[in-house]
């Protein structure tokens, strides 16, 4: 695509910058559409064309411009997008790269950009001072729910939400490195090529699309003889050749974490009209480095001074970088405001290139004087010792107000752009996120690094060193110190000032301001002072000074100052708060990666999984696992398949898909041992060929997990727990055997997935799977009720259990899970025919419920013992250890009137009561009633033909036969204490 | 994210495969049935918490699933050492006196011994 010089913008200067002519792209702003060159930021391209107002403040909608040219921007933030899919608000426009066709819309304003209806807050600012939120909502009471929390919530917050699911994707990667360079400026680029020529590995990691940081603006700049920005290119150039080195331009070092662990984010696409479908749009790199230089500058700050944030009012540095890198001027007449050399050098730029410049007025008596001899040569009026008062402009500044300071006589000069600058705040954010402790520099009124914490060292701005040759050295030594470089600036720069300047107060004027992003003033910062906040971190949340996305690039040193002098103390008195990771803002999408959709938590599926699925089973999340829930046939809901379920299992036989259960295998000459010191019963005592239900408690006596235990030979134990508890009580069992018991000669072993098991339940399951079970007799006599046998079913080496968590005649057939289903289809094909059913977890938990059999987490909660759960029978009385022995005897565990579980029966056999239902003695009592205790399981029983319960009563077993009830919020529910058998009490099916 | 030293495996590995574990050092009494309430809560429930250095148990259960002492300075994050469970508990040591350790002999369980055997 070609365009006219013209069409690229009437703010374009003719052969500055250092984009190529011939490559241009079309962007819209607002729906009006615009012409950029490749290379161009939003904010150049928008500048180019003359576009300085981009936005309304956030608090008081007040116009605002693009302030800087970098990441540090806090005003010009927009929403950015490529299609309806690939939408951001809050985008950097001086980050944003313009490529072909990205559309960009300004935020905060309504109905447009130029008239908008929030400005009515800026004459209500009286109003919106610091720490309104917490003074003005206060009363009426009822007003909080109705009026102000909506009210709160349509204004907070700035820009809009992309509403559809992100359709990029995103990728992460790891790495290791000898050395990780932050920022490619003169310090990185030189400690980079000092450290590679040792050959260790390098990573050179910088923010920008091209290296060079500070060269970008800083044209005075001579290295090796070269112009700066072509050096760095160049080395850039040589760097990326070297085998030995990573350059990652487009990604910024977020986050820098323990032990030279860093977080990275590489922008991809974001750039690209046309990206590929296979990239990803960002990348997250986690380096760890076995050192990390910081080379990571610093950044201009502006001046607070009255209305200093009109459009056209900018960083001397950022209009130097749209000038010297992208080729725009600022504006025709452009003022200075400056407490700082640095600024000069924009004017002088500026005027070369024909640009007028209104006047440079410093604040100092005192600049240097080598700047001030050339301002002087190139005709440019300089006022020193006078300040920026006041400034004029509905949308973009039209005069700046000059006075000389202490004087009260003020004249007004007409600009169409202000360029500011109160000096240098070095980037110590990631020195701070290492956890390095801070110095303050009295003479230069900064903070530099004094203390590490890591193996890192900052080297150049960052580290305060400001002379070019100083800084070259110090890039060397950190690299190898092998390298020889040499550079010097044109000029030498001196001054600086943070806080409030003349021109903003004291608290005469309401907008000095401090924070753009959120609308923080100099008064504010008083005022939150003058109502006792004292601690800078107090008068940051009181102010949200610095809590903006910006972070306070910009805002934390100003607001500093200004709180320290209201407090009369020192600035390293105050304290800085603290930086915290990230430096800039990260997307969601780049912290999930691939952690989305299928991938954000992965589920488990049974051997039988697709099976099931097959049936029409319907499944539910127990952990990670999917569980087969309920089969309904055609036209059944879930009441109806769970009722045929139970009926059927019952009267004919059920197959259950009981694989989740956890399984862990317990090996070794003291197997039994140890199983005697980890669970309350005896096991020494059971013998090989047999099964017995086993519970584990914690030291402290309460209910930890059970399970059905088979003994397989003298040495060798097949334990199950419950599906969830599975990889604790290993972890427990683990701990007790590597800590506590080491002399004892075991071996565990997770078996949970290595076996699918088949469960057949019913007075028919024998018959079912008489016919697959070769080499071993399953009848009553050889095989009762808790057994268990190594045999071969369908030829395949199984497992075969004899035991029932239904009350009826039960197996458990454990195959190797490659088995499961081949075994699964037969068992159910014969079932199937023989009039059986398939059930799931529903049908399970509503049969054990009809036992009486607990499920430890549901009918306990980890403050149930044993014998609270009348489970004291399994809890052994002749062993002298095991864990829970001391715990079980514990003056609270042994009191009466312990909650203990019992069966309830609504005195309305239709009535299914709610789980979690509190249970009290009188209903009519004033509230808050006394509560001994509540509904653990509820069901309705289709086999007993009336709803059923468990639950959790203080002194429950002594209450049996009593009435007590239930109130729930529209009716009281009255029970009857009962055991916990409501099915077979007698308990001869399980042996038939 | 820290780097552990898993004296077992001889190895810096990422955090992400290590869990904590509790306080370190704190040993089930051999008469455990007998103690009184008090020496019970002692043993189980009160702990020191201490700002600074901690002794404390991690386990690598990402990796060699070996439970392990370490000494961490709870206020800089930082680990001063780690060894293996069983040994008593360490001072911290100097640089040299970190290689000797490493060297020493511990109680082993039977499945890292004669279970490798088998």
């Amino acid at each position: 695509m070609s365009a006219s010089p013209k069409d690229l913008g009437a703010f374009r200067i003719k052969d500055a910058g250092r984009h190529t002519p011939a490559k241009t792209a079309r962007f819209t702003f607002d729906g009006k559409t615009y012409t950029a060159m490749e290379g161009d930021t939003v904010a150049s391209a928008l500048l180019a064309h003359g576009v300085h107002l981009v936005g309304r403040s956030f608090k008081y909608h007040r116009p605002r411009g693009i302030l800087s040219a970098g990441p540090e921007e806090p005003n010009a933030l927009l929403d950015v997008s490529r299609d309806a899919g690939r939408r951001q608000p809050n985008v950097r426009a001086t980050v944003q790269e313009v490529f072909d066709g990205v559309r960009i819309a300004s935020q905060n304003r309504w109905p447009s950009l130029k008239h908008d209806v929030g400005a009515f807050n800026d004459l209500l600012s009286p109003f919106f001072a610091a720490g309104f939120y917490y003074k003005t909502f206060m009363w009426p009471k009822e007003a909080w729910h109705k009026l102000y929390e909506p009210f709160i919530r349509r204004a907070a917050g700035l820009g809009e939400a992309p509403k559809e699911e992100d359709p990029d994707h995103y990728t992460s990667r790891y790495a290791h490195g000898d050395v990780l360079i932050a920022g490619a400026g003169v310090a990185g680029l030189t400690a980079a090529l000092s450290a590679a020529a040792t050959g260790v590995s390098v990573f050179l990691v910088d923010e920008q699309p091209e290296v060079g940081g500070a060269l970008h603006f800083d044209a005075g700049t001579t290295i090796d003889g070269q112009n700066g920005y072509e050096w760095a290119q160049a080395a850039a150039a040589r760097l990326k050749a070297m085998p030995n080195v990573t350059v990652l331009t487009r990604t910024t070092v977020f986050g820098y974490y323990n032990h030279g662990f860093l977080g990275l984010v590489e922008r991809v696409t974001d750039h690209l009209a046309r990206p590929g479908r296979d990239l990803p749009r960002e990348r997250l790199w986690q380096v760890r480095a076995k050192r990390v230089v910081l080379a990571t500058g610093s950044i201009e700050r502006h001046m607070v001074f009255a209305n200093n944030d009109r459009p056209g009012i900018m960083l001397a540095s950022a209009a130097r970088t749209f000038l010297n890198h992208h080729g725009v001027a600022v504006g025709r007449q452009v003022g200075v405001y400056t407490a700082h050399d640095s600024a000069y050098e924009a004017a002088f730029d500026l005027k070369r290139a024909g640009v007028s410049i209104a006047a440079i007025v410093d604040c100092r008596s005192h600049p240097g004087d080598a700047v001030l001899a050339e301002a002087r040569a190139l005709g440019i009026d300089v006022l020193t010792g006078h300040s920026v008062t006041n400034t004029s402009g509905r949308l973009r500044v039209s005069s700046m107000t000059v006075a000389r300071n202490g004087a009260s006589n003020a004249r007004k000069i007409a600009v169409d752009a202000l360029i500011v600058s109160a000096g240098w705040t070095p980037s110590v954010h990631l020195f701070s996120q290492s956890r390095g402790k801070l110095r303050f520099d009295e003479a230069n009124q900064r903070f530099l690094p004094d203390i590490y914490a890591q193996d890192c060292i900052s080297v150049g701005a960052c580290n305060g060193t400001d002379d070019l040759s100083d800084l070259i050295d110090e890039a060397i030594a950190a690299g190898s110190g092998a390298l020889a470089l040499t550079g010097e600036n044109r000029f030498e720069w001196t001054g600086g000032m943070i806080g409030a300047a003349e021109g903003a107060g004291p608290d005469k004027v309401v907008k000095a301001f401090v924070d753009f992003q959120h609308d923080v003033t100099a008064k504010d910062i008083r005022l939150a002072v003058r109502e006792g906040m004292h601690s800078i971190e107090h008068i940051k949340r009181f102010t949200t000074n610095g809590m903006a996305s910006d972070q306070g690039k910009l805002s934390n040193m100003h607001g500093l100052a200004i709180a320290a002098e209201m407090l009369g103390r020192p600035i390293p008195k105050v304290g800085l708060t603290t930086f915290r990771a990230p430096y800039t803002p990260v997307t969601y999408g780049t912290l999930v990666g691939h952690s989305r959709g299928d991938l954000f938590d992965p589920a488990r599926k049974t051997p039988m999984h697709t099976l099931e699925a097959a049936e029409g089973a319907e499944f539910e999340d127990v952990g990670n696992w999917k569980r087969a829930w309920y089969f309904p046939k055609r036209g059944e809901d879930m009441h109806a398949a769970v009722n045929r379920e139970c009926r059927t299992v019952r009267d004919v036989a059920g197959v259950f898909d009981a694989s989740t259960l956890g399984k862990i295998e317990v090996v070794g000459p003291d197997a039994a041992q140890f199983l005697n010191l980890l669970y309350t019963n005896a096991w020494d005592t059971l013998k090989p060929g047999k099964c017995r239900y086993g519970i584990m408690t914690r030291e402290d006596g309460f209910v930890y997990d059970d399970g059905v235990v088979g003994r397989l030979a003298e040495d060798r134990f097949h334990v199950t727990t419950t599906t969830g508890g599975a990889p604790r009580v290993l972890h427990h069992m683990e701990d007790y055997l590597q800590t506590e018991f080491p002399h004892l000669k075991v071996w565990l072993t997770s078996t949970t997935e290595q076996w699918a098991v088949i469960a057949v339940q019913g007075p028919k399951a024998r018959e079912i799977i008489q016919p697959f079970v070769e080499g071993l007799d399953i009848s009553n006599e050889a095989f009762p009720h808790m057994s268990v046998a190594e045999c071969t079913v369908m030829g395949v080496p199984s497992r075969l259990f004899r035991m029932s968590f239904t009350g009826e005649l039960g197996f458990e057939v454990n195959v190797p899970a490659d088995y499961g289903p081949a075994v699964w289809k037969a068992i159910w094909e014969r079932a199937e025919s023989m009039g059986a059913c398939l059930y799931g977890t529903e049908t399970m938990h509503v049969l054990r419920a009809e036992k009486g059999y607990i499920i430890v987490g549901q009918d306990t909660d980890g403050t149930v013992t044993p014998d609270d759960a009348a489970l004291g029978w399994a809890v052994s009385k002749k062993k002298t250890d095991y864990v829970g022995i001391r715990g079980l005897k514990r003056p609270d565990l042994v009191r009466d009137g312990r909650k203990q579980l019992v069966g309830l029966l609504t005195k309305s056999p239709d009535v299914v009561l709610e789980e979690g239902g509190q249970i009290v003695a009188d209903p009519n009592q004033p509230k808050p009633m006394t509560m001994l205790g509540h509904v653990t399981s509820a069901y309705w029983s289709e086999n007993c033909g009336r709803s059923i319960a468990l639950a959790l009563v203080a002194g429950g077993r002594s209450l049996v036969g009593k009435t007590l009830y239930v109130p729930l919020k529209d009716q009281t529910i009255e029970v009857e204490v009962t055991d916990m058998v409501f099915f077979d009490k007698e308990g001869g099916r399980i042996h038939g | 994210m820290l780097l552990i030293h898993c004296p077992y495996c001889e190895e810096d590995r990422s955090e992400l495969e290590f869990r904590w574990a509790g306080e370190a050092h704190i040993a089930r009494p051999e008469n455990i049935a007998a103690i009184t309430d008090e020496e019970f809560a002692e043993y189980f429930f009160l702990r020191n918490n201490e700002k600074g250095l901690t002794y404390e148990r991690w386990r690598h259960i990402h990796g060699c699933g070996r439970f392990f002492n370490a000494a961490r300075d709870t206020v800089s994050d930082r680990f001063l050492m780690t060894y293996k469970a069983g040994l008593p508990k360490q001072p911290i040591p100097t640089a040299e006196e970190t290689a000797a350790i490493a060297e020493e002999k511990t109680v082993e369980t039977w499945e890292a011994t004669e279970g490798d055997a088998r």
